[in-house]
């Protein structure tokens, strides 16, 4: 499927994995934390313009609402390079990144977009071919419009069946994290495909193709159908090129059985240190996020809403949701999952990427133990290196809260 | 070919982006002011020890996690000399080519090298550790043209007439 | 020798029949309320500095973590750690995340008559339903939390005898904040400020807390208004019984008297960086903002909440405005949910926070950077107070703040409506 677009890409017949070439970037997101390296670096190497504004989006997320007066900063770089070269597509305070990629059609089906961010994967679910860059490569790509790469190898996932109750598509994309190993698709493209991928909403698709770099792959696509094309308002006879031939190669192929997969959760401090949610069950929690990137849609905050329905949240538990979006925090307000939320004693945050990042929004501190719905546990990542954070599903999240340890839904 | 002789500190595998420089400390001005921090989740006393030169040598998928590229600025700004892997994490590989950070990957001599011991890289030739020799690739030619115009930024503004 | 409203609170604290200002008494205190900013420090203490340490009576406090909520870093993480284990250890009451201070003693504690002491300046609020709230520090919080009693200096009360009404468009925070300019920010040190006569009375309990709470910024030990039949209502409302509903005897002696008139007070907006630089909102001159904050113990109610969202409705926050609210506390929050107040501030464009101290203790979300300009319905306008040391924060009503936010500088919502 990459083989696909990028070709199509750089007009070429066909490419094969491992070929170096140079592609033209339909769109580029930055976001708050890089955009002061972005400027500096694209005036250092001599750029006076942008080599096309309007596929360029700016994003804060990092630092909203900011919690130190350094993050404001970051703001005023970013306003004024968006000034000065004429940038429309400006986002203050309306979500996370990856969510207004998606949700605002700035990354669509068969286009090749990379951001200064590594869960740019993300956009794969409406198969985009999207990945995450540092700021140096990307202050040369608004100058130029291109980037290099290297054709990457495709491992192809087959998911078949329907999945139980309590399992989501982050269950399943921690067992395959678990069984690939956080280095497992290292420079590669993760291609999703089989009848339990078909019945996923964009939503449940998003959350894989977030956490595929998790086990260092490139890009993680899914080959779009009719709830992609209503999705991201295309045509799906525009975009039904985009999936992979039957006599296409892979390295490598897994298959799962959707009935076979359970509830689990990723370990502190390896995302591929996947258990059972049952072999972990009892272990006492302090902390409790749902939100992020990774998992912060309606769909997610529907599961813990009807799993928290007349609940409370344990005592001594904080259960911190933050919704990735605007629109999404709006919707669920309007659905009544917010004031469930709010009753069982949820703190409920303003949109961004906050906790996740370690930079505000409940951080931890040494002896404190979390269950979170986002997408790394590495050491530190919300706040000491003596803070244990498990990953698991919304489900399982809403369950352990209401529990106070964790538990299955 | 090129030969330099250096000091290792050993690291295992999955040393991610956010040990090499937690997120907290992406907001202060300078990766001057950051480079204090770097591996501080895992070995806070490390930044302080490093000395110019210094290699780092470590397990598998070694910058795993997040774009920022502050993590191989950090550990050029250490003085490391270069890392040493039995692989790198796609993106973090990028940033370090981006800004001449060095990167060889090999997966033999973690098992014998201890940090503190001397080792001796000859580019695109192997590494010498107690008389033994361990082999190593060349970076591709795309890339070493990168690094030999010292980084993306000097790539760019040749490419822009920039002095 | 007749009472005032103050000394009768704190003759009944003291099993006294008669007090007067200028006397020291020994208190029972009634209730104890700590929060994140300094209860990991009285904890400390306890642990530290006393031979044997003990709690009087559990039941009568509240610890409430609304500073820093959630945490922003790893240090109040801390803080809100050690409150939380030691509330587990004595079965303390806890809130944590579920608003701010104050709000939450008024939603769930304060009674007419009480004596309360809190780890918090604006502890004052409490006087809108007739209680003596005041402010202490965590040496006092701990000897009060020990021994069950304190000591108080009984203060003078300067009372405010009030007219009137509010006209539309004027609120209770335009009227406190004309008083502070007025009387200045230590024109009542140390006294109690007591709000009485029959606009005092048309006030209702939301805009007598906004009284309250400020007086503080005047100076005063503590603000209260003569508790009537409405304080009678909001109590039942929330299952609690008024008793002991004092009110100054006739003969009762004041240090001085003054007579506001509310039909005559304007909207107004303190500049920085003094809580009595006071003039009226049209008059601030062109001021270009870059942040605004509704919320606070002050401002961050429904009724509130309502005024900005009238405001707000089919218009845009300003592009180059932050507007972050925040509710006063998650009752608050999910009654703003009910109405569709947040549907409303979220199409506007503004930022809606969990209910917490926010943007007015300005350590935790939303500070201002160099230069910045932020407009607030917070209760103090320091210099540095929500940021960095150069930036300019005025104080104005929920309405003055909201217009401001759409129009991108100060102005009155009389004049983003025309």
């Amino acid at each position: 499927m990459i083989e696909k677009i990028v070709s199509r890409n750089i007009g070429a017949d066909s490419v094969k994995p491992g070929e170096i070439v140079t592609v033209n970037v339909d769109r580029v997101m930055i976001h708050d934390i890089f955009i002061p390296f972005v400027a500096e670096k694209f005036e250092e190497m001599g750029f006076t313009k942008l080599w096309n504004p309007d596929k360029v989006v700016l994003i804060y997320d990092h630092m909203v609402p900011a919690s130190t007066v350094d993050d404001i900063r970051h703001f005023k770089i970013g306003d004024a390079f968006a000034e000065k070269h004429g940038m429309k597509h400006v986002h203050r305070s309306d979500g996370i990144c990856h969510q207004l990629m998606t949700e605002c059609g700035y990354a669509k089906p068969g286009d090749i977009v990379f951001g200064t961010d590594s869960h740019t994967t993300t956009y794969g679910c409406v198969g985009c071919f999207s990945s995450g860059i540092g700021y140096t490569e990307m202050a040369s790509i608004l100058g130029t419009g291109e980037l290099w790469i290297r054709v990457p190898e495709t491992i192809k996932v087959v998911i078949n069946g329907k999945l139980p109750e309590n399992v989501t598509s982050k269950d399943v994309i921690l067992r395959l994290i678990g069984d690939l190993g956080a280095d497992g698709a290292t420079y590669k493209a993760l291609e999703f495909s089989g009848s339990t991928v078909d019945d996923m909403t964009i939503a449940s698709r998003m959350t894989m193709s977030n956490m595929a770099i998790e086990a260092g792959a490139k890009a993680a696509l899914f080959a779009p159908d009719e709830k992609t094309a209503e999705y991201s308002k295309v045509e799906l006879s525009d975009v039904d090129w985009i999936y992979g031939d039957e006599d296409a190669s892979y390295c490598r192929t897994i298959t799962y059985q959707a009935e076979d997969l359970v509830p689990v959760t990723a370990c502190p401090s390896q995302v591929d240190k996947i258990r059972d949610v049952k072999e972990v069950a009892g272990t006492k929690l302090d902390q409790v996020f749902i939100g992020s990137c990774t998992n912060g849609r309606l769909e997610d905050l529907r599961a813990a809403a009807e799993i928290l329905n007349g609940k409370k949240v344990a005592d001594y538990v904080k259960l911190i949701v933050t919704p990735a979006s605007r629109k999404i925090y709006k919707e669920a307000a309007d659905a009544g999952y917010l004031k469930t939320l709010a009753k069982a004693g949820a703190i409920i945050t303003q949109p961004g990427c906050g906790l996740c990042c370690g930079r505000a929004g409940g951080i931890l501190t040494d002896g404190e133990r979390v269950l979170a719905t986002n997408n790394r546990n590495f050491l530190g990542r919300m706040g000491t290196s003596k803070v244990e954070i498990y990953l698991a599903s919304p489900k399982t999240a809403a369950a352990s809260a209401i529990a106070g340890e964790i538990t299955e839904a | 070919m090129e030969q330099f002789k250096g000091k290792v500190w050993v690291l295992g595998d999955d040393i991610d982006t956010d040990i090499i420089i937690p997120t907290e400390y992406l907001a202060l001005p300078s990766v001057e002011d950051m480079k204090q921090y770097g591996f501080s989740p895992l070995r806070p006393e490390l930044a302080g020890q490093i000395g110019e030169g210094d290699m780092i040598v470590a397990g598998k998928n070694f910058g795993c996690g997040s774009s920022r590229e502050q993590a191989p600025e950090i550990i050029k700004a250490l003085n490391i000399k270069c890392v040493i892997a039995k692989s790198f994490a796609r993106i973090f590989f990028r940033n370090s080519i981006n800004n001449g950070l060095l990167l060889i990957e090999n997966d033999q001599i973690q098992d014998h090298v201890k940090e503190g011991d001397t080792i001796e890289v000859t580019l695109g030739e192997k590494i010498t550790h107690e008389g033994k020799d361990y082999k190593i690739q060349s970076l591709p030619d795309n890339l070493m043209e990168i690094i030999n115009a010292g980084g993306l930024v000097e790539a760019m503004k040749k490419r822009n007439g920039v002095k | 020798m007749g009472m005032t409203i103050g000394e009768k609170i704190i003759a009944r604290a003291a099993k006294a029949d008669e007090v007067h200002a200028g006397e020291i008494h020994t208190i029972e205190v009634d209730r104890l309320m700590s929060n994140d900013g300094t209860t990991h420090l009285t904890i400390d203490m306890y642990h530290n500095d006393l031979k044997h340490p003990k709690i009087a009576d559990k039941d009568k406090i509240v610890f409430i973590m609304d500073h820093n909520v959630p945490a922003e870093n790893p240090k109040t993480a801390q803080a809100h750690r050690k409150m939380r284990n030691f509330a587990k250890e004595h079965g303390i009451a806890l809130y944590e995340g579920k608003g701010v201070c104050h709000q939450i003693m008024v939603e769930n504690y304060v009674c007419p008559g009480e004596f309360i002491m809190g780890a918090d300046s604006h502890t004052c609020t409490y006087g809108a339903l007739g209680a003596f709230g005041t402010g202490i520090g965590c040496t006092d919080f701990l000897y009060a939390m020990v021994t069950g009693e304190s000591w108080v200096l009984v203060p003078e009360t300067i009372r405010f005898e009030l007219t009137g009404k509010l006209r539309k468009g004027v609120y209770a925070r335009d009227l406190m904040l004309t008083i502070i300019g007025m009387v200045g920010a230590n024109g009542c040190n140390y006294k109690v400020m007591e709000f009485a006569g029959e606009g005092a009375h048309n006030l209702d309990i939301d805009e007598r807390l906004v009284l309250c709470n400020l007086a503080v910024e005047a100076g005063a030990k503590t603000g209260i208004v003569e508790p009537d039949e409405k304080v009678v209502e909001y109590l039942e409302s929330r299952g609690r019984k008024a008793e002991n509903m004092f009110v100054s005897d006739e003969d009762a002696v004041f240090e001085k008297v003054y007579h506001i008139n509310l039909d005559e007070i304007e909207p107004v907006v303190a500049r920085p960086h003094q809580i009595d630089d006071v003039v009226p909102a049209d008059e601030v001159g062109d001021v270009r903002i870059d942040e605004a904050f509704l919320g606070s113990c002050n401002n961050g109610r429904i009724e509130e909440f309502r005024v900005a969202a009238e405001i707000l409705k089919g218009k845009k926050v300003s592009d180059h405005v932050r507007f972050i609210i925040a509710p006063a506390s998650n009752e608050v929050y999910i009654q703003a949910l009910d109405e569709g107040l947040i549907d409303i501030f979220l199409d506007a464009g503004a930022m809606v926070m969990n209910s917490n101290c926010s943007v007015c203790w300005g350590s935790c979300q939303g500070v201002i950077g160099e230069g910045e300009v932020l407009i607030s319905t917070g209760t103090r306008n320091f210099k540095g107070r929500a940021g960095h040391p150069d930036s300019f924060v005025y104080l104005g009503s929920a309405a003055t703040v909201t217009a401001s936010a759409i129009a991108g500088k100060i102005v009155t919502a009389e004049q983003v409506e025309e």
